[in-house]
């Protein structure tokens, strides 16, 4: 049975937490999938450091918690420097360029994507570099359809905006997609 | 009108539950970790027609929802940590005056202020002995957020069947987190309404007397009877009384019409427990780690499985010691010091093979926690 496990870092007001919840509820609502959600509470706000982790499988699933992701994602240094560690051997470590210089060798799969940049130079509004995430990381692993990613922002953005979050998750989706690949992805579970 | 599927937290399920099960009235002050069921319901509950009061602190907030419920409304109020210990008082009041009402805690890390923002079930014992003087009082909780949903369902229709207050214990990762809600079609679950006095207006209604099947038919207060209601022990009119026969009739009443019902009250789930060598027994969110840490040991030959208590009081004694006879060993998972596992070694055959596998740093227990503990029991050493 399929059965993903994630953990997206980064620092209050990226979205890390909206991207999240739109990537677990899009799995649960439009794929018949299960998913949990669970972030760290505490005086995290704009600026503090964030962590969410989420769990999709077919299966019932119980611990919430994931303590091997076997996607990681981290949005800043601190972020990268605190995490990269826990990656599961053979995971997908993704980062953008513009926060994160890579550092140290980790078992995983780095891939290093521009989508900050991206965003800035082909929309120019840095609310929907977590939507842009979100279609990098269905670029790279196919975990939901962007479909189904998109009927859940429809309900959560004005209708006057959805067009620019459509675009952020096809940049996503592109830059994802034509990654250089360092080695083939790992096996499901 | 089909079901609907949602992707929630835990405290949204709960008010899902609340709305459903034909919550009219919320009073509350709201707290970490159960503030999005009073935010939650601000919006909600006028929507259909109930009423939201944000009140100026937890006390008050406890004593407008039993004014209400007498009232003939169904009522709720979410708080967590100190703002359960503010309430005890007033839960007492409503013990004692036999006033239907539910009583959400959100655990999070006490005493006092404690870890605001981080989980613990360490209110398991408040929850039974909270306010003063002997009583009985029921206690639900659950694992998961179809759980959450029913057994909110369930306070609701307990609090009117026994005339009570019933508090659901949930805590800070089953509040917070997301996972998937299948909210019921009406009619589905069966709902409890308020039993009322056929009693008719102007004839005499005595509010504290039984019927056969020992209920009490209310009559909504400022309607059709006038009556007295008191914290104080009380004849069949409501009116105080220290008669000794009285004092000592009413607290039977009290105690018993919860206390010989443990049976139809009890709500649990069983996970593996056939043929079991190694019971765990958790509730909550830690059941989740339990649950987990069973299933892949099972799928390993090995004979472990987990009592999920959905109820905590009444205690189901009974049930514990049936299910906890022959085991090797018994853990009691929880996150606090030992609360359930004191009730659990109080009331099985063999409480010399009962452990505590517990975490009280603000983190979830994690199967790995629980695996540490029944290596040490089973003399493997850490």
């Amino acid at each position: 049975m399929k059965h993903t496990s994630l953990v997206l870092t980064g620092s209050g007001g990226q979205g890390v937490i909206t991207a999240a919840i739109i990537l677990a509820e899009a799995a649960v609502i439009h794929e018949g999938m299960n998913a949990t959600q669970t972030q760290s509470y505490g005086a995290a706000a704009r600026g503090g450091s964030t962590r969410a982790d989420i769990i999709i499988s077919g299966s019932p699933i119980f611990f919430p918690g994931v303590s091997q992701p076997n996607i990681l994602v981290c949005l800043t240094q601190e972020a990268y420097t605190e995490f990269s560690s826990i990656i599961r051997p053979g995971g997908i470590l993704l980062t953008d360029s513009r926060f994160v210089t890579l550092a140290k060798k980790v078992d995983a799969n780095q891939i290093q994507l521009p989508l900050y940049d991206t965003v800035m130079e082909k929309i120019g509004k840095p609310i929907v570099f977590n939507i842009c995430l979100l279609g990098a990381l269905l670029g790279i692993n196919a975990i939901v359809r962007p479909e189904s990613v998109m009927e859940v922002i429809k309900t959560r953005v004005p209708a006057d905006f959805v067009a620019m979050n459509n675009r952020a998750l096809d940049i996503g989706l592109v830059l994802g997609a034509n990654r250089e690949t360092g080695r083939s992805l790992p096996a499901d579970g | 009108m089909t079901e609907r599927i949602e992707f929630v937290q835990g405290n949204e399920a709960c008010v899902e539950g609340a709305l459903y099960a034909g919550l009219e009235f919320f009073a509350g002050y709201p707290i970490t970790p159960s503030t999005e069921v009073a935010e939650l319901l601000s919006e909600r509950l006028p929507q259909r027609g109930g009423r939201f009061i944000q009140m100026e602190d937890e006390i008050a907030s406890m004593c407008a929802i039993i004014g209400a419920s007498l009232t003939g409304r169904k009522v709720m109020t979410a708080t967590s940590g100190p703002g359960f210990s503010l309430k005890q008082e007033a839960i007492g009041y409503a013990c004692m005056a036999e006033i239907p009402c539910v009583i959400v805690n959100v655990q999070r890390g006490g005493p006092s202020t404690g870890n605001p923002t981080h989980v613990s079930q360490g209110d398991v014992n408040q929850a039974r002995w909270g306010t003063h003087g002997d009583h009985a009082v029921i206690a639900l909780t659950a694992s998961n957020h179809q759980d959450v949903f029913a057994m909110t369902v369930d306070a609701f229709n307990l609090a009117e069947t026994y005339r009570t207050p019933v508090i659901l214990l949930f805590d800070e990762v089953i509040g917070h987190m997301r996972e998937k809600l299948v909210v019921p079609e009406k009619g589905e679950i069966a709902i409890v309404d308020r039993l009322r006095t056929s009693v008719g207006k102007d004839v005499d209604y005595h509010p504290y007397l039984p019927r056969e099947d020992g209920r009490l038919p209310m009559s909504d207060f400022g309607g059709d009877h006038r009556y007295n209601v008191t914290g104080l022990f009380h004849d069949m009119w409501g009116f105080p009384s220290n008669d000794p026969r009285v004092v000592r009739d009413l607290l039977h009443h009290l105690v018993d019409k919860i206390e010989t019902n443990v049976g139809a009250i009890s709500r649990y789930r069983e996970h593996h427990l056939e043929g079991a060598d190694y019971v765990m027994i958790s509730y909550g969110s830690s059941a989740r780690s339990a649950i987990h840490m069973a299933e892949h040991r099972r799928e390993r030959g090995e004979r472990i499985g987990v009592l999920e208590l959905q109820s905590l009081w009444p205690f189901p004694e009974e049930l514990v010691r049936g299910k906890c006879r022959g085991a090797k060993g018994v853990i009691v998972v929880e996150m606090n010091m030992g609360q359930v596992m004191r009730q659990v070694r109080a009331c099985v055959d063999a409480p010399e093979k009962v452990f505590l596998a517990n975490r009280i740093d603000g983190k979830l227990i994690t199967p790995a926690d629980i695996k540490a503990v029944l290596r040490v029991i089973q003399g493997k050493g850490v």
